[in-house]
């Protein structure tokens, strides 16, 4: 699904990831963490294709192709996700009306029939339910008057309608009550699946109580540091992140 | 550098209209030329605007627009036959499609046989200005001395020395009426100028919604010089919305004075798409306590069109609200203004008022000139100022297209969203639906489009 090899990336002159090295398989769940400034976030903006990165060395594949060569819309349309850390709010563009643009745009790409307003309707009425997303916020303009909580769970309501195959999840808990958690946990572990993957990043292990995950990477300092199996969260939970670096044993 | 210019070089404070010997032509031909007041009143109104000129950047208010190219142009008074000419294609390309009643005008002259004004409701009148010149002169001028516009506004002058057709509207207290104004310029042997006076007068309680719409038949040059003035009683509420989508060799100069007693309400919200220069001047007085006024605008530009807006709200009363807000998109080498005034008086405490000035420009030649102004001396108040001139929302676009809308599709959405966001402010339903009509049209004409 994903194989990144030394992938090395600067913002502004100074290197934030460096020789960065990762494979992820499908209907695997992948849990990159690490402490703040460790360079997690700056991995999933330069996998979705956002701007103001200067990739210096490495390569990414992304079901074969050289991901990194593609626009982000392309890369979207190809099953690429990104759960946004901070979703962006667009004032005068419906929720509704976005993602019908998006799931068609999409769907338009894979040669499958673009929905018309009701068929779209029904579909987003069958996902938003889950994760309980009132058709009264879906008419409001997008992320607007949104809380925390509500952006976050939009964020998952557009992952269930756009089906991606490999999906980056950016503190998706942040922000987060335990309740509010649980069902965006809900949302995420409904689309596991043989086909998908999905790389969750967080820095605290609570997430990962609800999804749990295949591997655990530890990043530090703009590389994956430690490697492991779920146990690895509830280690870094009792020991912190302070010395995980000296520790490095697996770089992937 | 400090070189004295040489006096000869220096701009002067006026462009020379060579309108003095076109008025005295014409100047027994005019409706109302048996009226000794108001024949007089045009001789004061062409002195005066002898006296002022046509304004250059050197006056303050007109800094950022060039009228000289007005003063190149031979314009010449309309005739009713071209206009009777155009009839037909006038009633085909603008069907009345409302219930609302109907005024025609042609080249600034009302068509009776397109206008519809039966079954006004009670306790309103309408009439052609040139009507009222033959048949209503007394209230005319009583009309016409209640609310006068000269005041040093050299345009409003010239209005007044030419003005031939517009209209009266007059509301008796608590009395509604919605109406349609419609301008269409028709093709003449020239390019002509014309000069509608519009005088309201709604009464206390009264509710009046107006929706103007000015067009032309083909890409024609004219000049449209429109004064519409206004007094709303107590608690009087107009609604009054504008659609200026004429042709892009068209210059509109348009004043709107409007004098708002206690609790009355105005909202005024203009669409310009057309014209080669527009300029909407609003002037606003709140006379009386806890008047509320809105004034918002979008423009939508391309070419080297020009749209100068400017407004000017004047609180003399105490509790008033006042907002204005503009919005525009510039594309290629068209230029927007917005100067934009609120002076709040001594004695207009507990004053609110409000100045946004918002521009998306899509090309590096466009260009924006912001001018928000405050004169405040009352010291309760609350009032605020802003103006922002940019691009697209760099977040906002890779959010877009991280979820698989193209580049193009995204900017088309930020861009409609961008005025979506300021047509919802319109109250009138029907008119926000179409005045959304004319910006998506413009929107999907002028942006390329996306691949998906």
């Amino acid at each position: 699904m994903l194989e990144i090899n030394g992938l090395t990336v600067s913002v502004a002159g100074k290197e934030i990831l460096k020789d960065l090295n990762l494979s992820v398989a499908a209907d695997e769940v992948h849990a990159i963490m690490g402490p703040n400034g460790s360079g997690k976030s700056t991995l999933s903006y330069v996998l979705a294709g956002r701007e103001g990165y200067d990739i210096t060395a490495g390569s990414v594949l992304y079901r074969g192709q050289d991901l990194l060569a593609l626009k982000p819309e392309i890369r979207a349309r190809e099953g690429l996700f990104l759960a946004f850390q901070y979703p962006v709010e667009i004032p005068g563009v419906g929720s509704a009306t976005f993602l019908k643009t998006a799931v068609n745009a999409i769907r338009k790409h894979r040669g499958e029939k673009e929905f018309d307003a009701m068929e779209f309707l029904k579909i987003m009425r069958e996902k938003r339910d889950g994760l309980g997303i009132s058709e009264e916020m879906m008419r409001r303009a997008l992320n607007v008057g949104f809380s925390g909580g509500e952006k976050k769970r939009n964020e998952v309501l557009q992952m269930a309608l756009l089906e991606p195959y490999l999906a980056v999840l950016d503190e998706t808990d942040s922000g987060l009550d335990i309740d509010a958690l649980r069902v965006a946990a809900d949302g995420i572990n409904s689309l596991r699946s043989p086909e998908r993957a999905m790389i969750v990043i967080t820095h605290y292990q609570r997430l990962l109580e609800y999804v749990v995950p295949d591997y655990v990477h530890v990043m530090a300092d703009g590389q994956v540091v430690r490697s492991g199996g779920k146990e690895l969260a509830l280690e870094l939970e009792e020991n912190g992140y302070s010395g995980v670096g000296d520790k490095a044993e697996a770089a992937a | 550098m400090g070189a004295v210019l040489p006096r000869a070089s220096r701009a002067s404070r006026s462009i020379d209209l060579p309108y003095a010997a076109k008025f005295a032509a014409s100047r027994v031909d005019f409706p109302g030329g048996d009226l000794p007041w108001l024949t007089s009143g045009r001789d004061v109104a062409m002195a005066r605007f002898s006296e002022l000129g046509l304004p250059s950047q050197k006056v303050e208010d007109w800094k950022y627009s060039n009228l000289s190219p007005l003063a190149k142009s031979d314009f010449t008074g309309p005739d009713r036959k071209a206009a009777d000419a155009a009839r037909d294609e006038v009633a085909q390309r603008f069907p009345k499609e409302s219930a609302a009643g109907r005024l025609v005008f042609i080249n600034g002259m009302l068509d009776g046989s397109l206008s519809v004004l039966g079954n006004l409701p009670t306790g309103v009148r309408v009439i052609g200005l040139a009507d009222a010149m033959t048949g209503e002169s007394d209230l005319l001028k009583a009309e016409m001395d209640a609310m006068p516009v000269l005041s040093g506004h050299a345009l409003a002058a010239l209005n007044a020395a030419f003005m031939a057709d517009g209209c009266l509207i007059i509301l008796e207290p608590e009395a509604e009426l919605a109406l349609e104004l419609l301008f269409v310029a028709a093709p003449d042997v020239g390019a002509v100028a014309y000069h509608p006076h519009i005088s309201i007068a709604a009464g206390a309680g009264s509710r009046l919604a107006l929706g103007e719409q000015h067009a032309s038949l083909g890409d024609i040059e004219y000049w449209s010089n429109p004064v519409t003035a206004m007094r709303l009683g107590e608690a009087a509420q107009m609604r009054h919305y504008k659609l200026q989508e004429e042709s892009g060799r068209a210059w509109q100069t348009a004043l709107t004075k409007a004098r708002l007693a206690a609790g009355a309400t105005y909202e005024n919200f203009i669409v310009t798409t057309g014209g080669r220069y527009a300029r909407n001047e609003i002037e606003v007085v709140l006379e009386g306590a806890g008047a509320f006024c809105e004034l918002g605008g979008s423009f939508l530009l391309a070419d080297e069109q020009q749209v100068d807006n400017r407004l000017q709200v004047d609180h003399i009363a105490a509790d008033c609200t006042s907002r204005q807000t503009y919005k525009g998109v510039l594309d290629e080498r068209s230029h927007g203004v917005f100067q934009g005034k609120t002076i709040v008086r001594r004695d207009a405490q507990k004053s609110d008022g409000n100045q946004l000035s918002r521009a998306l420009l899509l090309s590096p030649n466009a260009i924006m000139d912001a001018k928000p102004e405050l004169e405040i001396y009352a010291d309760d108040v609350k009032c605020s100022h802003g103006a922002t001139v940019g691009e697209l929302d760099v977040e906002q676009m890779f959010y877009l297209r991280a979820r698989g809308i193209d580049e193009a599709s995204a900017r088309n959405l930020l861009i409609a969203a961008f005025m979506e966001e300021h047509l919802q402010s319109i109250t009138d339903n029907a008119a926000r639906d179409w005045l959304r009509g004319a910006v998506s049209g413009w929107l999907a004409q002028r942006l390329s489009g996306g691949d998906g």
